[in-house]
């Protein structure tokens, strides 16, 4: 799929809580079409010290309104820039990136795991994955009660399983501590959250036999494969994150 | 209409804005964003006698102004390269250039006589100054001695332009490029990146998995523009400058300051178009500055 450097207009900036929000950006030109996993890459102006652009999920995608939503999540000197955001302001991107999470065998079991900022491309799976006939289920995990994202954006695809690591609401842990996981045998689980959580739920998938694929976030500098700053060991050497990657099926990760 | 084109001996560039190795892939990588034969030449990916995996992961850190890399020539080796990667960039009309590496200094010489075969490859560019590699590389580009013998040995064995890329890690700069020079390099450019680090202080431990990297971007811009200043007013061959060139006005500078050429870097990174925007940018700032030719301004300071 070509690559493009386009001018988007924010639309909408909305805030989740103090560290979330989402970024509505509205194309100039007709989106191509966009796979759940891909990213863009985001560029950030008057922030001085934001030197490199910001490789952010596809959160969600509306063809009909031809826009496409970021979630982002207030890191640094640059994503605290993005936070601030009007209506009517422009922001440039290069995208689509990278490659896609693939479609499971019909009739499959599906749980889709997000951790924190993880969720953002889950979203989009999820409600392509329904789209496209599948019945998803979600297991999200947040600090706490006042950190959790679209709750009930979730619900509306399936059904959604939910922790707290202080227990405030569903069930106390991590998503992995989470007694679904132990009451039940998916078919096939798509991950993307912190390393940490992704590795937990690699070890349990692996366990279990269960197909499994993981979004990286690693750091990278451009985005489209010519940088190789974003590396991950895998069974075929050193794969880059924004071209083999973002999305990668655990029997190839050495990590 | 200005004239952008110069020359490097024989060698005709259609304009003098080069992309630099390592930043650029192996051009189609950019092929989605920019017309890649408009480009004076291009620079590929380091490359080495046996496929190398590189560095492990992090790898790269941004800082104010730049960022830090590490990524150790990951690379596929040569007898990949001329399999896969030499049939594609051949179809591109414009100077591909080969930027080769080495930990020995047989591995420069066998890599040269390798390269020298292909046709439709014009010119090396001879990295004495990569930063992140345990063997060779910038070892070869910090030691006056050393430099010189891969350098004359490598002019032996390879008889198209040889462009000797020099690291900004030495005392003086300008003693390397006399060097190149001396030993019959037809070029040098300059600067590599500039030896860094940096620390995570929220890990407690270094922000790359080798600690230290190269410094690249607009921060190393001034300390590049200085040597190339150095350099130019040193040597008679063509400089060919870069280090943090973002815009037109910066690769203009260069130009002012004695380059023949200039190559872009980690720009492409954050602006993959950026390339031919600062071709048509020379362009109309020679037009508005009442000049006909790019060599009217190269080393306008010092005359």
């Amino acid at each position: 799929m070509a690559k493009r450097i386009d001018d988007f207009i924010i639309k909408e900036n909305r805030k989740i809580n103090n560290d979330f929000f989402i970024l509505e950006l509205s194309g100039n030109n007709y989106l191509p079409v966009l796979k759940p996993g891909q990213f863009v890459q985001v560029k950030v102006e008057d922030s001085p010290e934001t030197f490199l652009r910001r490789p952010l999920s596809i959160h969600d995608v509306d063809y009909d309104k031809n826009t496409i939503s970021l979630l982002v999540q207030i890191a640094g000197k640059g994503t605290r820039r993005l936070s601030k955001l009007k209506p009517g302001e422009i922001l440039n991107i290069i995208y689509p990136l990278g490659n896609s999470f693939s479609l499971p065998p019909e009739n499959s079991d599906i749980l889709l795991i997000g951790g924190g900022c993880g969720v953002a491309p889950l979203l989009f799976l999820g409600k392509y994955l329904k789209s496209n006939g599948y019945k998803p289920s979600i297991l999200i995990g947040f600090r706490n009660s006042d950190r959790i994202i679209e709750y009930d954006e979730y619900a509306a695809i399936g059904k959604v399983y939910l922790t707290t690591e202080d227990g405030s609401r569903g069930e106390k842990g991590f998503v992995t501590d989470h007694s679904v996981l132990k009451e039940h045998r998916f078919d096939n689980i798509s991950c993307c959250g912190p390393a940490s959580m992704m590795k937990a739920v690699d070890g349990y998938c692996s366990a279990n036999g269960i197909p499994c694929e993981v979004s990286l976030e690693n750091l990278m500098a451009c985005g489209f494969g010519v940088c190789l700053c974003c590396v991950v060991s895998t069974v075929s050497g050193n794969l880059c994150t924004c071209i083999d990657g973002p999305v990668f099926n655990i029997k190839d990760l050495k990590w | 209409m200005v004239n952008l084109g110069f020359s490097i001996g024989k060698l005709r560039f259609k304009n003098p804005v080069i992309t630099a190795s390592g930043t650029f892939g192996y051009g189609s990588e950019f092929d989605d964003f920019i017309d890649v034969s408009v480009l004076g030449g291009i620079i590929l990916k380091g490359t080495t006698m046996e496929p190398r995996e590189g560095n492990a992961y992090p790898r790269m850190s941004e800082t104010p102004a730049g960022m830090l890399n590490a990524v150790g020539l990951q690379n596929k080796g040569i007898d990949f390269f001329e399999k896969n990667i030499y049939p594609k960039v051949s179809g591109y009309d414009t100077n591909v250039i080969v930027n080769i590496n080495g930990s020995y200094i047989e591995d420069y010489i066998a890599l040269a006589e390798r390269v020298n075969k292909l046709d439709k490859i014009p010119a090396i560019e001879l990295n004495i100054s990569c930063p992140n590699v345990k063997m060779g590389g910038m070892a070869f580009g910090t030691n006056p001695d050393s430099a010189r013998e891969v350098i004359k040995e490598v002019r032996k064995v390879y008889s198209k332009i040889l462009i000797v890329k020099l690291s900004p890690n030495v005392t003086n700069i300008v003693d390397f490029a006399r060097i190149a020079e001396e030993e019959g390099a037809d070029s040098v450019s300059l600067i590599n990146t500039l030896l860094g680090m940096s620390v995570n202080i929220k890990t407690m431990k270094p922000s790359l998995s080798t600690i230290t990297g190269g410094l690249s971007g607009p921060a190393v811009k001034p300390v590049a523009l200085r040597m190339v200043w150095q350099v130019a007013r040193a040597v008679q061959i063509p400089v060919i400058g870069l280090g943090g060139i973002m815009s037109t006005n910066d690769a203009i500078e260069f130009f002012l300051a004695g380059a023949s050429a200039i190559e872009v870097g980690t720009a492409s990174f954050i602006d993959p178009q950026i390339s031919v925007k600062i071709i048509d940018g020379i362009s109309d700032y020679l037009a508005d500055k009442g000049f006909s030719d790019i060599r009217d301004i190269t080393g306008l300071i010092n005359r």
